[in-house]
């Protein structure tokens, strides 16, 4: 993992894209049409029974990880599938990089993969000489902008179609058009060449089904299917929190995933993969790897109550709903996953020293938790991340690497005193007499609330002291 | 939260309630709160207010630091030993006891007790539409007003439709709809401070929605973001201010 030190940067970020009208423009435009859009998706569903069934198969699945698991290998391996197993991204890149040279591969074309963004993939491989073409559009942009993609299901909604027109022609001479059919097509064309050059495809997995050994991988654009059928070896690369039980609980997931994502009842291209070519079929892949990434997740998987993180099937919901994501935008989270799930997925995987600023990047008003299609208790998370940050429970020791990094002496003082006051009733009262006799000389500049707002006056009597006196003139 | 946890079971009308009023009414708003022992009075209820109450908690709790928050909650957990209902002007701080109590206590000796007035603790406008039934007489001048429900009444509580509930008993009220109602102020608590830009970017547009509905004036169902929308009202100049609308209500029918 590079270094990381740019992501502590949140407030400078946040800064430039809330100045940025382009980049709120289009995020707002986005986030609105996909609300809607999920809004009328699920108008005709009982969306709650659906998200508790969600919720039970996800939550079921991970009751028994450590079992589904070996399931998984167990029945992969018997449909042909080589199973890979990688504490963290770097053994991930390893192992896929090992892959490659083994196939004697120079170009990988790649299907849409959050997992391969996190380990950083296409930079490794480019450290030893093996070219990495993004086949999903989004991906695509995104690569030839050399970027990162500012949201899970839509890398490049950043942008809009005149800078994506003016990026095409510039990296790949394709006319300027305001056209999207054209300048998809144009892409497309690129692509094409791309597939049938391709020594490894690689692709992540939305489902791993354990009674199966089938690999899910769910899109729209049809790149997903050709970078795993048309290249002599498929890689698949997915985290180890993807595998679910049954195949019969794909539906239901499914049906939540695309709702909650695009607003689709269903994805162009749903794909379950479970093998190789078989010695009578004309195509397919020759060789099938599976590489299970951890990557800090089996460490959420320890504490009962962060263990909900994993649960999430990288929807996006939780982003296309968040007032902040929609104002700041992907890049300003600084991290692979931004929004809602960043914020309490990311502190695991960097530690809370390099997203401290991430937890509290947030008013809970509670838009995320809402719509989860797998009711991720989110603002808990939140919360309990907050708690981790300053160390701030006595009760229960802090699990999360870089734990404390936010406590201060200062803010301690502050909440002790706080406590203190209003846990004495009597003194809270004198100190509001106080407030209340001194309310002329209450500031008027309070930081950053008084950039917006007028600062807060008292009353000039406090609820106490009108009921007191209510009491006395009716006594 | 499942299914069968978002079945609310209201109490009958009781003959006392405890009022909870929470510190920034205590402070800031201390009209919104008398108003809100009127209304109850109004609707037949004998209003206990606990002297000794200070906070909820909330503040430390939502900043991660929880032995503050549970050291203040512990105090408020003796205030109500009777078992009437606990009334709370304001969802965020009924959310805080409803919600976050049972969790805050959980595995200590103070567990049971928080569960149980957990149970008993409402928002107040939930509970005069859906407990009192309260009717209300509208005796003030037309108006057009907007009404912001705080997330915390919308999604902790489920009292969405309780503001708007009493707001159409109004005759001489029109309520009209901001874009984007569900759509949080950006207040969120010390956020406000530790984000103030992005706070302050959220809250620009809440009021500029409130503006853009055609209301004369807005009402909102918490103090933290009346003290958000209507401080960037005032800032700004705007014509259009807010007001609790537990004060809204009775200025027009009591």
């Amino acid at each position: 993992m590079s270094s990381q030190e740019a992501v502590r940067h949140f407030h400078p970020r946040a800064r430039d894209a809330l100045n940025n009208p382009r980049i709120r423009q289009n995020f707002r435009r986005a986030m609105d049409g996909l609300m809607q859009k999920r809004a009328t998706a699920l108008q005709d569903h009982d969306t709650e029974a659906l998200r508790d069934l969600g919720a039970a198969i996800r939550q079921r699945a991970l009751s028994q990880l450590p079992d589904l698991l070996e399931q998984l290998e167990a029945n992969c391996t018997r449909n042909g599938i080589q199973v890979h197993w990688a504490q963290d991204g770097d053994q991930a890149c390893q192992i896929i990089t090992d892959i490659c040279q083994q196939q004697g591969a120079r170009s990988v074309i790649k299907g849409k993969s959050m997992v391969s963004e996190e380990m950083e993939l296409n930079h490794h491989l480019a450290e030893v000489g093996i070219t990495a073409l993004e086949s999903d559009l989004g991906e695509y942009i995104v690569q030839l902008a050399e970027e990162t993609p500012s949201h899970i299901i839509m890398p490049a909604i950043h942008k809009n179609t005149e800078e994506i027109s003016e990026l095409l022609h510039d990296k790949t001479g394709t006319q300027r058009s305001q056209d999207v059919d054209y300048l998809t097509a144009s892409a497309r064309a690129q692509m094409r060449q791309a597939f049938q050059r391709a020594d490894v495809g690689l692709s992540g997995a939305n489902f791993a089904i354990a009674e199966t050994g089938t690999l899910c991988l769910v899109e729209n654009e049809g790149n997903g299917r050709m970078s795993t059928t048309v290249p002599p070896c498929h890689i698949a690369v997915t985290g180890i929190e993807k595998v679910v039980q049954h195949l019969a609980d794909v539906p239901p997931l499914l049906s939540l995933l695309t709702r909650s994502a695009t607003g689709q009842h269903i994805t162009t291209y749903l794909n379950m993969i479970t093998g190789p070519r078989k010695a009578e079929e004309q195509d397919g892949p020759q060789a099938v790897h599976l590489v299970l990434v951890d990557n800090g997740r089996s460490d959420i998987y320890q504490d009962d109550q962060l263990l909900d993180t994993l649960r999430c099937i990288r929807c996006g919901a939780c982003m296309n709903h968040c007032p902040v994501y929609t104002r700041v935008g992907g890049h300003t989270y600084g991290t692979t996953y931004p929004g809602p799930i960043g914020k309490i997925l990311m502190p695991h995987l960097l530690g809370l020293e390099d997203t401290r600023d991430l937890p509290s990047a947030s008013s809970l008003c509670g838009a995320c938790g809402e719509v989860c299609p797998v009711r991720i208790p989110i603002p808990e998370l939140l919360v309990r991340l907050r708690r981790e940050a300053v160390d701030g429970d006595s009760s229960r020791p802090s699990v999360v690497r870089g734990h404390g990094v936010k406590r201060h002496w200062t803010e301690v003082g502050v909440w002790r005193a706080w406590a203190w006051l209003n846990s004495h009733p009597r003194c809270y009262r004198a100190a509001l007499r106080l407030v209340m006799a001194l309310r002329f000389l209450s500031p008027r500049r309070l930081g950053g609330w008084t950039r917006y707002r007028k600062a807060p006056r008292p009353a000039a009597r406090s609820l106490h002291q009108h009921l007191l006196q209510r009491n006395r003139s009716s006594s | 939260m499942t299914s069968s946890d978002r079945i609310k079971l209201y109490p009958a009308k009781p003959e006392k309630v405890y009022f909870f009023a929470t510190c920034l009414v205590d402070i800031i708003y201390p009209e919104a709160g008398l108003s809100g022992i009127e209304l109850l009075e109004h609707a037949g209820i004998e209003v206990i207010y606990p002297a000794d109450q200070t906070c909820c908690g909330q503040p430390p709790y939502s900043s991660g630091y929880i032995n503050e928050s549970r050291a203040v909650a512990t105090k408020q957990l003796a205030l109500f030993p009777e078992p009437w209902p606990i009334v709370v002007p304001a969802g965020s701080c009924a959310g805080m006891i409803h919600r976050h109590y049972p969790e805050l206590f959980a595995g200590t000796p103070l567990a049971e007790q928080a569960e149980q007035i957990a149970r008993r603790t409402w928002e107040l406008t939930d509970f005069l539409v859906n407990v009192c039934h309260l009717q209300l007489q509208d005796r003030g001048q037309p108006r057009r007003v907007a009404l912001h429900t705080s997330c915390t009444a919308r999604r902790e509580m489920g009292a969405a439709d309780a503001g708007p509930a009493l707001l159409r008993q109004l005759q001489q009220v029109e309520l009209v709809e901001q874009a984007r109602p569900t759509e949080c102020c950006g207040f969120g608590g010390t956020f406000a401070v530790r984000h103030a830009e992005v706070s302050g970017a959220m809250v620009e547009d809440k009021l500029q929605a409130l503006e853009d509905s055609g209301a004369e004036h807005f009402v909102t169902t918490d103090c933290g973001c009346l003290m958000n929308i209507d401080g960037h009202a005032e800032h700004k100049g705007s014509p259009v201010r807010g007001q609790h609308i537990l004060s809204f209500l009775k200025e027009r029918c009591l």
